[in-house]
Parts: structure tokens; C-alpha cells; sequence
């Protein structure tokens, strides 16, 4: 029995298959986990009229690393599905913002946590589940809602993927993945969703085995793709984040 | 930041705090709420949980010793407490909408009598930010809120009802301004504690809805 390896030679064969009007899911909450290279491929792979989801369309940090901003600023995105789709200071404007606003983008904007749990529903078979979150505001107006022990609940559905584009810390060649510290946010969760599942792995791949079984964050199953982070410049890595002007 | 009355930043944090009781799991929204942790509460533990899943993080790392893949809400680089733990998004939210956030303590642009309060979206603007705060709010057991008492133009930012869309309905249980510290009564608010140098006249000048003031008002102490 041969155990076949998910590596991948690099980034631009791991997403070469992405479809236009696939739906892709990035993981990471700033900095950590966010899978900057395989952005940066998939800019360079060209897929067209997509719909990405995320928490932020990003743009709002310094210094700026590729986000998905940047797949809308490169004609290449019909609609994101983010918690934020606007900065959360109001007096920052995104890269964004120009597109929603001019209509040529649109938004889904979701509560963080109902678009985790959207996405774990999805991957686990869930097709929709009621949340507290979001009952008396703009956001569910018009929509289903039911009274479950005396208080009232919304109805969302779950979200599946086509593609999940993650990153961890570390891998074994089957995708059995652990993540460092903050880097894990959204990036499980995705992994479940999605009929494809590419992670772009820090530290060199392993072989099979070299993780303990107990001390596997996402299993190998949830994984199709590997490709090994390369060293930086030819690589990209969290940065310092700049401090900025009150 | 501009020219206000009563407390700054930091000492409207710092009464916040002092709110935390011995064993409670608080999760801090991004702005003045992050300062909450800079307080010293003496040997009360608490434990600062953050939306992207850390649990008992501690204060921003000294320059030179961040882990850049460890940020808090806000995107700073912090420290993890000795007993820290990390989940992943859908359980860390699991925590929140599971009701084990004993107070989340967040910004707002306003705040009504009836405890509403909004967060996340300017007049006019499309799409907005709401990232973790419309779950805090429905399932924190408390919610705390600090902000400015009066916005740029003087206008009260405690209001009868919110005209901007809201974050969540009757979820406020206090309120800490520069000029205060406030609970949402339904018909107005109650002046719990009031910041040094200012009178009750000048508070229910800039305050919707009835003031009324608690017995004995106490100053807030800094």
C-alpha cells in the first residue's frame, strides 16, 4: 500500500484549476494564517467573476500584503462575502470600497461567527441552523426567524466551497496539519467546507507519521494540496505590522 | 485626538475594569476597550479572550519578542498568559454564542435608553464593519460599552433610540463615557458615577432621554 503525497511542486500548478465563478474561501484574521501566496497566484492564474469569502477584504493594514482586495482590484472578483466590508474605522476608506460602491462588486456582509458557523455547517452537513446573532437589526429584515424556548432565532444556511485557501505551520505529505498559535482563526473551519482544500505549509513538509495522530489540528482527509512556503523574498511572510498615526 | 471634557481614554478604560470580577472570561473590542487589560485590578484573574480564538492572552509584546502569526482583535501582537489556549474561528464563536463571555466591552457610535446600541455602520454608508460585535452583543452575559459622550458636532451619542442601524436590541448593561459612568433605564439613564470637574447640569445637557442620578453620586476616582 502506497500513501499517495498531496505536495504540490508550487503555487501556480496548486490553483492552476480554479474555475471562473468558483467560490474560494481565504483563511486568516490579519496577519496570521492568511495564505499570501496562493493570493498571489491565483492573481497570476487569472480566474474570473469569482465569489471569495473572508473576514476582511483587507487594505486596511500597513504594510499591505496581498488580500482579496487585490484579486477586486485586478478585475477578477463579482462578490465578496466578508464580516467586514468596510474598515472599522469609519475614516478609513478600503481599496474595496470603490468597487462596491460603484456597483461593480457586490457584498455579502455576515457576522463573524455566523460565518464560521456557516461554513462548519457546510462541512458538516448542516444545511442551516438558527443564531441568536443579528435578530432586531438591518441584517434580518425580511428574513425567516422562529421563538426556540421563548427567544427568537435566525435563520442562516450553510455556506459551502469550492476551494479553501489556507495556511498552517506545519504538514505531513497526507495534510495532516497543525497550526501556530493565532494562524489557526478561520483556517480548520474552511478546510471542511470546501471540495478542494490547498495549504501553503511553513516548515518543511513531513512524511507520514511525524505528527502524533492526537496532535493533528486538521486531518489529513480535509486537505488536497500542499505547497511548501519558499524562503522570503521568493516566499511571502506575516510582517511587522506598522504602527499607525492616532 | 480632540480637545474633551471629564476623563481621557485610558481612565475610562480603567473604570471598565475595575467592573471585572475574579474569575471572569472578558473579550475586549478594538480601540479603548483594549486598554481595559492595561489596568491593574490587583489579584482579580481574568481571562482575555479574543474573536480569532485566543484564550487568556496578555499584554502587547515588547518590541522585539512578537510572534508575528499571534495577534488579538485589533491585529496587535500580544503575549499569551501561562494556561493559554487557542480554538479555531467556529469554536471560538461557539464560545461567545455559548454564553461563556461573562463581558464584552466595545466601542459604539450610540447608544439608547432602552440598551440598544450601534457599531457598525455610518449614516449613509454601504456595507460596514461588524466582525464579532453583532455575536458579543446577543450572547455576551453583559455588555459594556465606552464611548465618547458627545459626538464632534456636541451632539449626545446617549440617545432615546438609535437612528443609525443597531448591533443588537436591549443588550446594554453599562455605559462609560468622558463624563461618566451610565446604565440604560429604558426612559433615560442613570448617572452611576460621574467624571471629575463636571455637574450633573452639564451631563444631562448632552444626555437623551431623563436623566436621573444615582443616590450619593459618586466621583469617579483616577
Amino acid at each position: 500500500m502506497t500513501q499517495r503525497s498531496k505536495v504540490v511542486a508550487n503555487f501556480a500548478a496548486a490553483v492552476a484549476d480554479v474555475p471562473d465563478g468558483a467560490t474560494i474561501a481565504f483563511g486568516g484574521f490579519a496577519m496570521p494564517g492568511t495564505p499570501f501566496n496562493l493570493i498571489k497566484a491565483l492573481m497570476e492564474q487569472g480566474a474570473k467573476r469569482l465569489t471569495l469569502v473572508a473576514n476582511t477584504t483587507g487594505g486596511a493594514q500597513q504594510p499591505r500584503m496581498p488580500d482579496i482586495g487585490m484579486l477586486v482590484e485586478n478585475g477578477q472578483v463579482a462578490k465578496v462575502i466578508c464580516a467586514f466590508t468596510a474598515a472599522t474605522r469609519p475614516t478609513d476608506v478600503l481599496p474595496f470600497t470603490k468597487y462596491y460602491e460603484s456597483g461593480e462588486v457586490d457584498a455579502e456582509l455576515v457576522p463573524q461567527g455566523t460565518l464560521a458557523e456557516r461554513m462548519r455547517a457546510a462541512g458538516a452537513g448542516v444545511p442551516a441552523f438558527y443564531t441568536p446573532t443579528a435578530v432586531g437589526t438591518e441584517l434580518a429584515k425580511g428574513r425567516e426567524t422562529r421563538v426556540i424556548n421563548g427567544r427568537e432565532y435566525l435563520l442562516e444556511y450553510a455556506l459551502p466551497l469550492d476551494y479553501a485557501f489556507i495556511r498552517a505551520r506545519t504538514a505531513d505529505v497526507l495534510g495532516n496539519l497543525r497550526f501556530h498559535r493565532s494562524q489557526r482563526n478561520f483556517n480548520p473551519v474552511m478546510a471542511t467546507a470546501a471540495r478542494c482544500t490547498i495549504a501553503e505549509i511553513d516548515d518543511p513538509i513531513q512524511p507520514a507519521g511525524s505528527i502524533d495522530p492526537d496532535d493533528v489540528h486538521t486531518a489529513g482527509i480535509y486537505v488536497h494540496r500542499l505547497v511548501q512556503v519558499p524562503p522570503s523574498p521568493e516566499g511571502i511572510w506575516p510582517a511587522k505590522r506598522e504602527a499607525r498615526a492616532r | 485626538m480632540s480637545e474633551t471634557k471629564g476623563l481621557t481614554r485610558q481612565q475610562m478604560a480603567d473604570r471598565v475594569a475595575r467592573e471585572f470580577q475574579d474569575g471572569w472570561i472578558v473579550n475586549l473590542g478594538v480601540g479603548i476597550p483594549t486598554m481595559c487589560s492595561n489596568t491593574d485590578i490587583g489579584d482579580r484573574d481574568i481571562t482575555y479572550h479574543s474573536e480569532n480564538g485566543v484564550i487568556g492572552y496578555g499584554p502587547v509584546a515588547a518590541e522585539g519578542q512578537e510572534d508575528l502569526n499571534l495577534v488579538n482583535a485589533g491585529g496587535q501582537n500580544v503575549t499569551l498568559k501561562p494556561g493559554a489556549a487557542v480554538v479555531h474561528h467556529a469554536d471560538s464563536f461557539g464560545v461567545i454564542r455559548g454564553g461563556h463571555i461573562d463581558a464584552t466591552v466595545m466601542g459604539a457610535y450610540q447608544v439608547s435608553m432602552t440598551g440598544d446600541f450601534a457599531n457598525w455602520k455610518l449614516a449613509g454608508q454601504k456595507g460596514g464593519g461588524i466582525g464579532g460585535a453583532m455575536d458579543l452583543a446577543a450572547c455576551a452575559k453583559r455588555v459594556f460599552i465606552i464611548l465618547e459622550h458627545v459626538t464632534r458636532k456636541n451632539e449626545p451619542r446617549l440617545v432615546q433610540a438609535c437612528d443609525l442601524p443597531i448591533t443588537a436590541k436591549g443588550v446594554v448593561t453599562l455605559v462609560m463615557t468622558n463624563y461618566g459612568l451610565f446604565e440604560p433605564t429604558g426612559t433615560g439613564f442613570r448617572l452611576r458615577e460621574i467624571a471629575p470637574g463636571l455637574t450633573v447640569e452639564d451631563v444631562r445637557a448632552v444626555t437623551g432621554g431623563t436623566l436621573t442620578v444615582a443616590d450619593g453620586l459618586k466621583t469617579i476616582a483616577v
